[in-house]
């Protein structure tokens, strides 16, 4: 029974591999991971523009939530009385649970036209993506940041703060940097979870199947790819989607277990 | 109760719980599955709905999925029916595939867009990707966004066959939408863009474009003037029988057809008279 | 001219408020605008009559069960699993390599996207295993993805009861099994439950691996090998489809609103078994 979860992932990993590497083997790492034009139905299968599409998304992601969530989790750890914390916590975790779809929903009528309209474009873009992406990760960033934050022994600001260092030099140079683990590792989470988004990608993206010259362009990341076209596809394609699953595996496992790296020396 | 004991209560509660589920795994409830494009199905969810209320015990469950998979369910037997868009291919023509109505794919733009129709030519070359202006036909300078449904749709092979042609393709920058009601959506909202959908979801949103002079409607479709057709196909593995049978016959029936043609789609018998659009 | 500490610590002040603040005040209006336009549309009605016409009509009650039906599945199967593993990892063994083993698969497990879940459950319960797209399939790929967080907050739950309590029971003579079960157990219970919960709520939410695996028929299901259409799935392909932006709004509302009963119960408990403990 306890053996569960490491069989639920073994299973896991072994259908999706079993479905995809044959087509990998096939068409070729180089030129599946490199090959710059997918198009299933004449047989090409490169996979390179949903690369840069999955890294440009996830890191607008990045630059909207860290800066934010940081700011957010320095402004209820030390900026405000417990009280308004004990509110505003509980309403963050409520944001955390939010479907995604309904932030997704949100970018294609409030977001997408204001960028269309003021900006160009068709709306549909790596820069609507990667700012809903960056709310949506914001809820993980935050709370993971104040709980490492608050976790630091008082000893450390008192002390700071003896030495005659106003409340902000403090933060600045003694409580961030001592917590830092706890916040990268918050933000690897975070990446891991804007490189796993679909649904809302799907609505907000445009999934145009090129490489993305400009933020205002639509984009396909290796999520979307598998998600818009996995309904239709079948034999080599269907594989081919399979294959782009067992990258995004690899990728993810790799973030995360680099998160836990990070944020289990960061304990000891 | 150590440890042990209840390990092996647990196992035989878990044997026993699998007895009665896994052999149940196939397939074990009523009513009729039908699987596949998604142009069809909001169709054939109408039509479902009518039947049912008229054979209030039967099931009918219909999904969406492709029409490529609706057929590969059919072959693996997931479904009893498949919904098409598209013709079979070789491979598939093992299978027995029954049209029940037909649809022509109209070229749409936003409601404001200043153009009322365009040539075979000029959209081939939008969507190749070598027209990227509307200035190029006629209109304001601003970058045409184009947009098209994903790889596997019926609906975009029967434009790439009958609107691209062989040698051309969809250029990669199109934006790419999962179903009509998508692409209608983005064509509703952006002044720039240009889609095709299923003649029979063009509402006051979205603007249908003449192809070389000729509207899309259902008139000149039956006709044979309007050439961008193609068939809504349902798929069987063998003669269907049963709730399936009832169901296809339905379709077929002049209820049934009246149905549909009401929804915009288009009956190539020409017995039946042309109903006026709601 | 050198900028004083205490003026570069009003600015920083200030910066941070004001972030701080606009990023909750856009989150929260992401809520309102979708409250504002669906609330207004939430009748009784709206529950309790199924889809028409496509969703252009009618109401959500088909997908409301399914929505249920779903999570209870997923609860039924994951909670034993979960709350078995932490019991096991807490209270069978030390820290050996099958635990660290078994703790890296559960924290892999957490972190792998909705979307593999789905590509998962689709072939192995939709195609390999033959239960088609229904609720079973749907279900089991849901248990599959909140494993983690319930073997998660079981294992803290029983971690932070202290050993006293053990120790009180194997005093009085008490097996292994039996403390489990009338000292642990009942004593974590209240943890357990809030990891539940959370799992309760990303069921609910989960979109990507539902639709490949549950299937988006929205006729009330018959049994567990029907197909169904959850709150979230619907509330997708109407804001997709453009079927009608009133029912997308009031779906949306609907499902804001059934999270917000989750997260409130959860957050109850918690603070009950915080005052007790």
């Amino acid at each position: 029974m306890a053996l569960s979860s490491i069989s639920v992932l073994a299973l896991i990993a072994f259908f999706i591999f079993e479905e995809g590497l044959p087509l990998m083997w096939k068409v070729g790492l180089q030129s599946f991971l490199l090959g710059d034009r997918w198009f299933p139905s004449k047989g090409s299968f490169g996979i390179f523009p949903m690369i840069v599409g999955s890294f440009w998304v996830t890191l607008g992601a990045l630059v909207v939530g860290v800066p934010l969530g940081l700011a957010c989790a320095i402004f209820l750890c030390e900026l405000t009385s417990p009280k308004v914390g004990m509110v505003l916590r509980p309403m963050i975790q409520l944001l955390a649970a939010i479907p995604s779809v309904i932030y997704g929903f949100w970018g294609l009528i409030v977001l997408v036209p204001l960028i269309r309209n003021h900006l160009g474009g068709p709306g549909l873009s790596i820069l609507a993506g990667s700012f809903v992406l960056g709310i949506m990760i914001l809820p993980t960033i935050i709370s993971i940041s104040e709980d490492s934050l608050r976790a630091l022994p008082r000893i450390y600001k008192e002390g700071a703060l003896s030495l005659g260092a106003t409340h902000w030099q403090t933060i600045w140079r003694v409580l961030l940097p001592a917590a830092r683990s706890g916040i990268v590792a918050s933000i690897i989470l975070g990446m891991g979870r804007a490189l796993g988004e679909t649904m809302a990608m799907i609505m907000i993206l445009g999934n145009a199947a090129q490489m993305p010259h400009s933020i205002l362009n639509s984009a396909r990341t290796l999520t979307t790819n598998i998600g818009i076209e996995m309904g239709y596809a079948s034999g080599n394609h269907r594989a081919a989607l399979f294959a782009t699953g067992v990258v995004l595996f690899f990728i993810i496992m790799g973030l995360n277990s680099l998160a836990l790296v990070i944020s289990r020396k960061g304990r000891a | 109760m150590t440890p042990t004991r209840a390990t092996l209560r647990i196992l035989s509660l878990a044997l026993c719980l699998s007895q009665i589920l896994l052999p149940g795994c196939h397939r074990k409830q009523g009513g009729v599955s039908v699987v596949g494009s998604t142009s069809v199905q909001p169709f054939a969810e109408a039509l479902a709905e009518e039947f049912m209320v008229g054979h209030s015990t039967e099931k009918i469950f219909i999904q969406g999925g492709g029409s490529t998979a609706g057929i590969q369910a059919v072959f693996t037997g997931a479904a009893q029916v498949g919904m098409s868009s598209r013709k079979l291919e070789e491979n598939e023509k093992a299978l027995i595939a029954v049209p029940i109505i037909y649809d022509a794919i109209a070229v749409i733009v936003h409601r404001t867009n200043f153009l009322d129709s365009l040539s075979m030519d000029q959209v081939r070359e939008i969507y190749a990707g070598r027209i990227t202006r509307w200035k190029e036909v006629g209109g304001t300078d601003r970058a045409i966004t184009v947009v098209t449904r994903e790889e596997g749709s019926g609906t975009r092979e029967t434009f790439q066959n009958l609107v691209m042609g062989k040698k051309e393709e969809i250029s990669l920058g199109a934006l790419v939408q999962d179903s009509n009601g998508a692409i209608r959506q983005v064509v509703a909202d952006d002044p720039n863009a240009i889609g095709f959908i299923s003649l029979g979801l063009v509402n006051e949103r979205v603007k249908a474009l003449k192809l070389d002079g000729t509207e899309p409607t259902v008139e000149n479709v039956r006709a044979h003037r309007y050439q961008i057709v193609r068939p809504f196909l349902f798929v069987f593995k063998a003669p269907p029988q049963g709730i399936a049978k009832e169901f296809l016959e339905y379709v077929l029936s002049p209820k049934g057809q009246k149905l549909l043609m009401q929804e915009g789609l288009v009956s190539m018998d020409q017995n039946l008279p042309s109903e006026a659009r709601k | 001219m050198k900028i004083s500490r205490h003026f570069t610590q009003e600015i920083a002040r200030v910066v941070i408020g004001v972030a701080a603040f606009s990023t909750l005040a856009v989150m929260f209006w992401i809520l309102y605008q979708v409250l504002r336009e669906g609330l207004p549309l939430l009748h009784l009605s709206f529950f309790v009559e199924p889809p028409r016409e496509m969703g252009r009509a009618g109401g959500i009650s088909s997908t409301i069960i399914g929505t249920l039906a779903l999570t209870v599945v997923a609860i039924v199967i994951a909670t034993p699993l979960g709350v078995g593993t932490a019991i096991f990892l807490r209270e069978y063994t030390r820290e050996s390599r099958i635990s660290r083993v078994i703790r890296f698969g559960t924290d892999c497990l957490a972190g792998v996207p909705s979307i593999i879940f789905g590509l998962f459950g689709f072939v192995f319960f939709v195609i390999f295993l033959g239960m088609g797209w229904s609720i079973l399939s749907g279900g089991l790929t849901l248990a599959a993805m909140i494993l983690p967080t319930i073997i998660c907050t079981a294992e803290e739950a029983i971690k932070s009861i202290p050993y006293s309590f053990r120790e009180v029971s194997y005093g009085l003579g008490g097996t292994r099994w039996q403390t489990i079960r009338r000292v642990v157990l009942p004593n974590a219970f209240p943890g357990i439950l809030t990891g539940v919960l959370l799992g309760v709520g990303r069921s609910v939410g989960e979109t990507a691996a539902v639709i490949l695996t549950a299937g988006s028929s929205f006729l009330m299901p018959d049994s567990i090998f029907s197909p169904i259409r959850t709150m979230a799935v619907h509330f997708y392909i109407l804001a997709r489809e453009g079927i009608s932006m009133e029912m997308a709004y009031a779906t949306g509302a609907g499902l804001i609103i059934l999270i917000l009963i989750i997260n409130t119960v959860a957050n109850w408990l918690l603070f009950r078994y915080v005052h007790r403990g």
